[in-house]
């Protein structure tokens, strides 16, 4: 055989065994949580066994009503709680177990909009999630700073580069965290409700940059919201809690069931296909 | 984009550098004997290459002997507090926290005096015993960081009011019980110990003292100059901070330490000098910015800038008698603390 085939034959081998074991990049095995005032008393809040996987390029959305452990499994998978039980795989490595540095450089976590203590400039922000990939005093090589322009492009920010973060509007705030997030380069993407103070343009901008940069970064996305249609319109699959319990994992057509989701949220719905084949819910105010 | 580099540091530090031995020169150059300013500065470059023997005048002996350990203690003193203010700030993510407002300053000056008292009682050799009230100091330091620390939070995250509070609750909690060991002390006792509890920097210091107070500035403003990107990500949250790679718990034990030694040596050899740890590192903060690896060393120069100052001053304007250096800097800083709570409240 000569080396051309060799090395094709080699290829073929490695791509195959990538697809059999790398496939799965996120992989939430049983895992359970319980928060408490003090170890002797009986838990405040438990999250009982959750499971789903995620693929390379794929959006989880992760939906329920308040208080129903949302933010709490984002933690787990993060890696920032440790589980009472079960575990959370990043390909195959416990995210808990993951040194804080190891961890920022394989999971981005775009959380509910942070106040500065001191205002800075965009571009210092974005730099920023260069810090798990330089050392202690490491000054910011042309490489990190070609990293950060890039990911302040790709999510069309930019122009904002020399604006100071407490100057610019909701909507743009959130774009640079995100940029702040893809400067990491990481494999898992999770957002803790971006969408919470955006109206709904800039929803729709940030969503369709994140199902884009899913696809072109083959990034893994999970997002919590209480955006049902959004969660319906840019998911891949849904996870439905409901006080700390998966009532549901799949694609949102087959998790948007009027009955349980009336029964999740405690109102009346109606759910309907959409014109883009996906399902839509309406409130029905006074019935 | 213009990250920091590192030739841009050496410069900003080089102008500071500068500045601080002008502004030496200058507070060499006030009190009782007059001397001219060339011959000064002359003087202590010569003292700088070790070149003792040519300094030319006999005046100058005076000078460099007297006012001189009492600029360089000014210097350090000034430094610390900076630098300590600087860190409190950024990993309690309160712009108004000090070593002074957090009660830091009144648990080393408490510790300091817990050693004196009971430095009589134990039997140890002089060189050892001159070192026992910087640990206390030290000591009393840490104890009250951790305390307020503690009772800053709500809910497992610090609250920035609660903290304040805790603070100063303790300050002026920890000050009754200092009051109160101060009438055990005699009459003389008791107005230099009131005097150093204001700052002052007249006391001349033991060799041992000296080393310990260099090599513990160096030590400790190191360490935390090891951790000033991580306290540049810790301005937005201690769990954004983890999202993006820093090792929170280790970051915030090494600050705590090094923040209580440079605290408690400051203490133990000036008193309580006031708003120097709050008033530096905003000035600077507005200057250069808020990237802590170009702020600690800054608010290090400008920390002993400050005190330099404020104690030729303190020096000179009632000469031939003279004020705490505390008192000036308190003058200096208590108006600028409450502008900057205004402005945060507003």
């Amino acid at each position: 055989m000569n080396s051309a085939a060799q090395a094709r034959t080699a290829w073929h081998n490695s791509t195959e065994a990538s697809r059999a074991t790398g496939e799965v990049r996120l992989s939430v095995e049983q895992v359970s949580y319980a928060y408490s005032a003090n170890p002797t008393q009986a838990p405040l809040f438990t999250l009982e066994a959750n499971s789903f996987q995620a693929r390379p390029g794929e959006i989880v959305a992760i939906l329920g009503p308040n208080a129903s452990g949302k933010s709490t499994l984002l933690k787990l998978i993060a890696g920032a709680l440790e589980p009472l039980s079960g575990r959370v795989l990043l390909n195959g490595f416990v995210t808990h177990s993951l040194s804080p540095r190891i961890r920022a450089q394989r999971i981005a976590m775009v959380q509910q909009e942070s106040r500065l203590l001191f205002p800075s400039r965009a571009w210092e922000f974005v730099l920023q999630g260069r810090h798990a990939y330089g050392r202690a005093l490491r000054f910011e090589t042309a490489d990190d700073v070609l990293i950060a322009k890039n990911a302040l492009a790709q999510v069309g920010a930019e122009h904002l580069s020399d604006r100071w973060m407490d100057q610019i509007s909701g909507g743009e705030k959130q774009r640079v965290i995100l940029a702040r997030a893809l400067s990491q380069q990481p494999l898992l993407l999770l957002l803790d409700e971006p969408t919470l103070h955006l109206d709904i343009g800039a929803q729709v901008d940030l969503l369709d940059a994140l199902r884009r940069l899913a696809a072109e970064n083959r990034y893994t996305v999970v997002v919590v919201t209480h955006e049902l249609n959004l969660a319906a319109e840019y998911a891949d699959q849904v996870v439905l809690l409901q006080r700390g319990k998966s009532l549901r994992v799949g694609p949102p057509a087959s998790v948007y069931q009027r009955e349980l989701l009336e029964q999740v949220f405690q109102t009346p719905l109606s759910v309907e296909l959409g014109s883009s084949g996906r399902p839509r819910v309406s409130v029905l105010p006074g019935t | 984009m213009r990250p920091l580099t590192f030739s841009r540091l050496l410069l900003r530090c080089g102008i500071l550098a500068a500045i601080l031995f002008a502004v030496v020169i200058v507070a060499l150059k006030f009190g009782a004997v007059r001397v001219s300013l060339y011959g000064l500065g002359l003087d202590l470059i010569h003292v700088m290459l070790r070149q003792n023997s040519v300094i030319s005048s006999e005046y100058g002996m005076i000078v460099i002997d007297i006012r001189l350990p009492r600029i360089l203690l000014a210097v350090v003193v000034g430094a610390s507090l900076s630098v300590a203010g600087t860190s409190f700030q950024a990993l309690l993510r309160n712009p108004l926290a000090d070593p002074y407002v957090l009660g830091v300053s009144s648990g080393a000056a408490l510790g300091a005096i817990l050693a004196l008292i009971a430095e009589p009682h134990l039997a140890l050799s002089p060189s050892f015993t001159a070192l026992l009230t910087p640990l206390g100091a030290f000591l009393g330091a840490a104890a009250t960081i951790t305390v307020v620390y503690f009772l800053g939070r709500r809910e497992g995250q610090i609250d920035s009011g609660t903290l304040l509070l805790a603070g100063i609750v303790s300050a002026s909690f920890l000050s009754a019980i200092i009051m109160f060991l101060m009438t055990t002390l005699t009459g003389r006792d008791f107005r230099g110990m009131a005097f150093w509890l204001m700052g002052d920097l007249s006391t001349s210091l033991q060799e041992s003292v000296r080393w310990v107070l260099g090599a513990g500035f160096i030590i400790a403003t190191g360490a935390i100059y090891t951790t000033a990107s991580d306290l540049n990500l810790l301005l937005s949250g201690e769990k954004e901070a983890m999202h993006l790679g820093v090792d929170v718990p280790r970051v915030r034990l090494v600050v705590y330490i090094a923040a209580s030694l440079l605290t408690g040596l400051a203490v133990s050899v000036s008193g309580a000098i006031g708003y120097v740890g709050l008033l530096v590192p905003h000035v600077m903060r507005l200057i250069f910015g808020s990237d802590h690896r170009i702020l600690i060393p800054t608010a290090a120069f400008g920390g002993a800038i400050a005190v330099v100052l404020a104690d030729t001053l303190a020096r000179t304007v009632v000469a031939p008698s003279e004020l705490p250096v505390g008192a000036m800097t308190a003058l200096a800083g208590a108006p600028l603390f409450l502008y900057l709570l205004r402005r945060r409240l507003a």
